[in-house]
């Protein structure tokens, strides 16, 4: 297996894109990146796109080979090839774009990562996100995503004593940090006053303790570390890349309160670099609801188990913390086009491993994490990134 | 959900059979064909044998859902609910004939038949388990209005008329 690098990234904004369509915003992602990249089209040997549901959100399947015609692609006759773990999508494909280039199958590939959801009405939208859960056994007896989550947040509270305040916290830092960044669905500051009586969406979540839905597209090229160097000045090296799955159903878990697939993806990560939790600086966490950013925490080894609700009480997780959290705005405030999130929070940390997040730039990092959920976390990847000097 | 899919897996909705592994003794709801905590689990394929939940259960976590799930419209604000068996295993399910206030972690409930849900004025209609707040509570069972309360039964729910 050989290093794999980022050599270029794109994203458009995310929000409700109700002017354009699927391919156009896919095409503006990968052709960002594509530029960034100092890559030809004719350089790519494959395509993997992360998308959720777009049969359901937009009536088209078999969208990889639509989105490389309509770049102009199709004479190339490049493989196309679609990833689909609900929420987890965009981090799944790039996971297999990554073993593409270190296996050496090919040499530069592109990522993508797209979601049109806003087509379609608000209680489309949470049927089709919630088919990411058991169909048949949880929301046939009136389960959503949202209530899965509550479930867990009310799990913890009882177990930790977790305060339904410390995890509204995670949607205040989300917006703060939301605010200055030009791409996000929300640029709002929101209170903790506000996330407390906003509308109840399941008890104890409300309407801003959940992510919006969102449209948008995010796209990566990835080459080989050695030949990096040719195409940009800034290669940003993949160090770990890791995928693990658990039981789709909340219900069959050893325990609601823990998500299995994070602790083990993140112990397959931190073995793979020697990396340890308390030396990781900056993190994109999958904080689809206040809950699960606090999950996060716990799970991914930044806090021991239990301590997430405390840690949120005293602790900015700001630019000026040791831990820095979900610069971009995190799922909350940039927003939640379910197949671009895994994509998109990369983007994110290489433009700040690179130097380059402008007033969102969290000062001397050269490692970062990101972390991204399908599901109530029935699949959780996770890639460490590391500036290469 | 289309009438195959739901009508497969009827004996399990109404009836709350489970399995339990021959081998480690694990119990599983709905059924497995393969038990995921035997260290050989491939050897357990055909070794599941038949497990009746008794339809007892206590809150384990739960929620009031305000913003609904597909088909529960008329029904907001329902309270969901992670129930623990006393057999093992935990079901999803919602906690009815109950204000949510009454509603906390540890309280002692027990599988009812019921009505879940209507695919549109002309569509299909899917039966299946819901809680009740269990006798021993000290509270009687409220039935919607017009129906019977069916007597509890130990071998698990049988269907009610709804």
């Amino acid at each position: 297996m050989r290093d794999v690098a980022v050599l270029g990234v794109g994203q458009t904004r995310f929000g409700e894109l109700w002017d354009r369509s699927f391919r156009e915003i896919g095409i503006e992602a990968g052709f960002s990146a594509l530029t960034q990249a100092k890559l030809g089209s004719h350089d790519l040997g494959a395509l993997y796109l992360g998308n959720m549901a777009s049969g359901a959100f937009l009536d088209q399947e078999h969208i990889a080979p639509l989105i490389l015609d309509y770049a102009g692609l199709a004479p190339h006759h490049l493989p196309g090839i679609r990833v689909e773990a609900g929420g987890a999508s965009g981090a799944v494909a790039l996971h297999q774009a990554y073993l593409a280039v270190a296996s050496g199958a090919h040499d530069f590939v592109m990522v993508g990562g797209a979601e049109k959801m806003t087509d379609v009405p608000e209680d489309l939208q949470l049927a089709i996100t919630s088919a990411a859960a058991d169909q048949e056994w949880e929301t046939v007896f009136g389960a959503t995503l949202p209530a899965l989550w509550a479930l867990i947040a009310r799990r913890h509270m009882q177990e930790y004593g977790t305060r339904r305040e410390d995890f509204a916290r995670m949607s205040v830092l989300a917006h703060e940090m939301g605010s200055k960044n030009p791409r996000a669905h929300f640029r709002n500051r929101i209170t903790l006053d506000q996330v407390l009586h906003a509308p109840p969406v399941a008890e104890p979540l409300g309407m801003l303790d959940c992510a919006p839905s969102s449209d948008g597209a995010a796209a990566l090229v990835l080459g080989p570390l050695e030949l990096a160097r040719r195409y940009t000045d800034t290669p940003i090296r993949i160090a770990a890349s890791e995928v693990a799955c658990d039981t789709l159903a909340l219900q069959h878990r050893r325990d609601p309160t823990t998500l299995d697939a994070t602790v083990f993806a993140a112990r397959a990560a931190y073995r793979r670099t020697g990396w340890e939790a308390k030396g990781i600086r900056l993190a994109e966490v999958h904080d689809a609801y206040s809950i699960s950013g606090l999950l996060a925490l716990e799970d991914l080894g930044f806090v021991e188990k239990g301590a997430g609700g405390s840690a949120l009480r005293d602790r900015s997780f700001g630019t000026g913390d040791t831990l820095t959290l979900n610069p971009s705005g995190g799922l909350k405030a940039q927003g939640q086009p379910f197949g671009a999130v895994g994509v998109a929070q990369v983007v994110e940390l290489v433009e700040q491993l690179r130097g380059e997040a402008k007033e969102r730039q969290v000062p001397g990092v050269t490692r970062a994490l990101s972390h991204n959920l399908g599901g109530t976390g029935a699949t959780a990847a996770i890639h460490l990134l590391e500036r290469v000097n | 959900m289309t009438i195959a899919r739901f009508w497969r897996e009827t004996p399990q909705r109404y009836n709350l059979g489970g399995s339990r592994c021959s081998s480690c003794g694990s119990a599983f709801f709905p059924p497995r064909a393969v038990c995921p905590t035997c260290p050989e689990h491939r050897r357990s394929l055909g070794k599941m044998e038949p497990l009746q939940l008794s339809g007892e259960g206590e809150v384990y976590s739960f929620t009031v859902v305000h913003d609904p799930a597909e088909g529960f419209e008329m029904q907001v604000p329902y309270v969901l609910a992670l129930v623990k068996t006393p057999e093992g295993p935990i079901l999803t399910g919602q906690v009815v004939d109950v204000l949510p206030a009454e509603v906390h972690v540890g309280l002692r409930v027990q599988a009812t038949f019921r009505k879940l849900r209507e695919e549109g004025k002309s569509g299909v209609i899917h039966y299946g388990y819901k809680f009740a707040v269990a006798r021993e509570e000290g509270r009687e069972p409220v039935a919607p209005e017009g129906e019977s309360v069916p007597e509890p039964r130990r071998e698990g729910p049988r269907p009610a008329r709804t």
